[in-house]
């Protein structure tokens, strides 16, 4: 049902940008994003049409476009629309990869439109006007930090990391450096590209592998999902804490439940796209300077705060 | 058209071996062996059956892949299929629940078999209809059936019900005597297809068309018709899979299945069969989708091998076995 509200809404949307801008100070925000193709992706573009909604109800003057594209080349293509159809007033990007989306955006920029970059940054960080970002390395020392904590600063873990990306890298590098100074071993770090059937293989693999295991960090909870089940299918009892990391509503609503495994979660939030498309609309409103970066922090999420960080109707 | 490969006829014993035949069953011997030298709990009870548990979805795929590419075709479809067909049936269950209850598993089943079926019917009236290239056809299917289930799950994913998690678990993680159910389901769907492939005219016109599909053609078999017929056997051996892989994790995703389709062809071929059709291999498929499972299981068991290059390391395997198979033909 929500997606033919969504579809509707992306209908009418486009009926408003053909009509021409009667209304002199009517502002238009162009939002270019992923298209959905795995749950994080599918938050994001969740988060940007009810950024959307909510903003062009709270604000007549302001129109808010929201466009997925499913290839980096896609976006370019989706750029080209967009200012073609006429003049933006700004641009909310989560740009497919920095590299082929740079030069497209500069050239969006010169044309005086205001630029907010959203999660991976551009290669040349001159073009935004507004930087918002989730931290990956506190993703990774923010459950570092909790696991030396209830440990006792002593245990075996094993990790299962992402795909070999930058996000992946900084995961793991902030959660190794979370790790320092404790006595808490990791046992095996392994790739099951954030698939939680790969996750369940690895996760079975690393049970027949080690007798003893105190704790699990799969670096995003996808993969989260498969080593809950490998776990419990082991019947194994020695195992503590199963954690992941990005704040999907499955996970959130074991944290609200106060599960005894998964008592945490640590956000890499696709609402930040909203964070982004708020500020956007912001300096159009009532002129509030949003120029800068904005690094949004991965706090723990506990049973006294997740409600904060749950979307029962996102898909994510 | 039996007569096509016939026997030589009177040979020692040791040349009469089919070395093709025996070949992925040497390949899974010589790894077992590995396996024990690398780590000595490869051989546990609990390690070889999630081993063998696990590599039951690509067993069951890859024996419907075994017709397809036995008749000359090629299906890069099915992982996309797997996720398409599973999402139908978690959705179709979940709506069937207030009305039917438990029994709504029974009935998630039997749709998808059907879906399943579909499915395979729509592959193959595209490739001999429409005379396109399988290649190209499935192709296409890959991404069609991919961008579905994406679209169904907003990219999110498609959870089964939770009053349907408890009874539908043993699918997957239940055993019979010991033996896990998709074991059983897999051995019980390679027997039906020896069956069918070995022993029925179908099965026969299959490797007929796949070795030579003018001769076929001259000897009155509709190769359209068998060819079809192979993509709708694989669309069912897909949603078999399915039906054993929903109660594993209870939720179809966008991810569900991906490049499942090359590791069955991967399977299919180190079971023995050639990707240019002619005589397929059920039970060297099997042994082909064991293999696979069995090498991945070891890369994370051995300790000397870096995260970073275990996919190199299964590359080199795969080739290593593939190149032992092909010079043990020619003695």
């Amino acid at each position: 049902m929500s997606k033919t509200k969504l579809l509707a809404a992306a209908a009418l949307t486009t009926l408003l940008v053909a009509v021409p801008a009667f209304a002199q100070e009517k502002k238009t925000i162009a939002v270019s994003i992923p298209a959905a193709t795995h749950g994080w992706t599918g938050g994001v573009v969740y988060h940007a049409q009810k950024a959307a909604e909510e903003i062009q109800a709270a604000f007549p003057n302001i129109e808010v476009i929201v466009k997925t594209s499913p290839s980096a080349e896609a976006q370019v293509s989706a750029l080209e629309d967009l200012t073609a159809a006429g003049t933006l007033d700004a641009l909310v990007i989560l740009p497919f990869s920095s590299d082929e989306l740079t030069g497209p955006v500069q050239s969006v920029s010169e044309s005086g439109t205001f630029i907010t970059v959203v999660d991976r940054g551009l290669t040349d960080p001159e073009i935004q006007d507004l930087y918002v970002a989730g931290d990956n390395i506190a993703v990774g020392s923010t459950t570092a930090k909790f696991l030396v904590d209830s440990l006792g600063g002593k245990g075996d873990v094993v990790v299962l990391r992402g795909i070999p990306t930058v996000i992946d890298d900084e995961r793991i590098q902030g959660f190794q450096e979370g790790l320092e100074g404790s006595d808490i071993n990791i046992l095996d770090i392994q790739y099951a590209n954030w698939n939680s059937d790969e996750a369940f293989s690895l996760m079975q693999d690393y049970l027949a592998k080690y007798p003893h295991i105190d704790a699990v960090w799969a670096n995003d909870d996808d993969m989260l999902l498969g080593v809950l089940e490998a776990i419990e299918q082991s019947g194994r009892t020695e195992i503590k804490y199963a954690l992941g990391g990005n704040g999907m509503k499955e996970i959130i609503e074991k944290v609200m439940a106060g599960d005894a495994m998964t008592p945490i979660e640590t956000p890499y939030p696709p609402s930040m796209i909203k964070t982004a498309i708020y500020m956007t609309a912001a300096q159009f409103n009532g002129q509030a300077p949003v120029r800068g970066t904005v690094k949004l922090d991965a706090p723990l999420i506990t049973q006294e705060n997740a409600e904060e960080y749950y979307f029962p109707d996102s898909p994510f | 058209m039996t007569e096509i490969t016939a026997q030589p006829a009177r040979e020692p014993l040791l040349a009469r071996i089919n070395w093709v035949d025996v070949g992925p069953f040497i390949a899974l011997g010589v790894l077992l062996l590995a396996g024990v030298l690398i780590n000595p709990d490869f051989l546990s009870p609990t390690n070889i059956t999630n081993v063998v548990t696990r590599s039951a979805f690509i067993a069951i795929i890859a024996v419907g892949a075994t017709f397809v590419i036995s008749s000359g075709g090629l299906d890069l479809s099915v992982g996309s299929m797997t996720a398409f067909v599973t999402g139908i049936m978690i959705m179709f269950m979940n709506a069937m629940v207030p009305a039917m209850g438990a029994n709504s598993i029974i009935a998630g089943m039997a749709l998808v078999l059907c879906v399943g079926a579909l499915c395979g019917l729509f592959n193959g009236l595209i490739v001999t209809v429409g005379k396109i290239e399988p290649f190209i056809v499935t192709l296409g299917t890959m991404g069609i059936f991919r961008a579905l289930i994406t679209f169904m799950s907003d990219g999110g994913n498609i959870p089964l019900d939770r009053s349907l998690r408890e009874p539908f678990r043993p699918v997957y993680y239940g055993n019979l005597l010991g033996i896990p159910i998709p074991i059983l389901v897999s051995v019980v769907v390679a027997l039906v297809g020896a069956f069918i492939l070995y022993k029925t005219k179908f099965g026969r016109r299959c490797a007929a068309v796949g070795a030579n599909e003018e001769v076929a053609r001259f000897s009155g078999i509709s190769v359209g018709r068998v060819r079809t017929l192979a993509f709708v056997i694989q669309g069912i051996c897909v949603a078999i899979a399915a039906i054993c892989y929903v109660p594993r994790l209870g939720a179809a995703t966008p991810t569900t299945g991906s490049l499942w389709e090359l590791q069955v062809i991967t399977a299919v071929v180190i079971g023995g069969t050639a990707l240019r059709g002619g005589k397929g291999r059920i039970w060297g498929t099997v042994a082909g989708a064991v293999i696979l499972e069995m090498i991945a299981n070891l890369m994370v068991l051995s300790n000397f091998i870096s995260e970073y290059l275990v996919a190199a390391v299964q590359g080199v395997i795969i080739i290593i076995a593939m190149l032992v198979q092909r010079f043990s033909k020619q003695p």
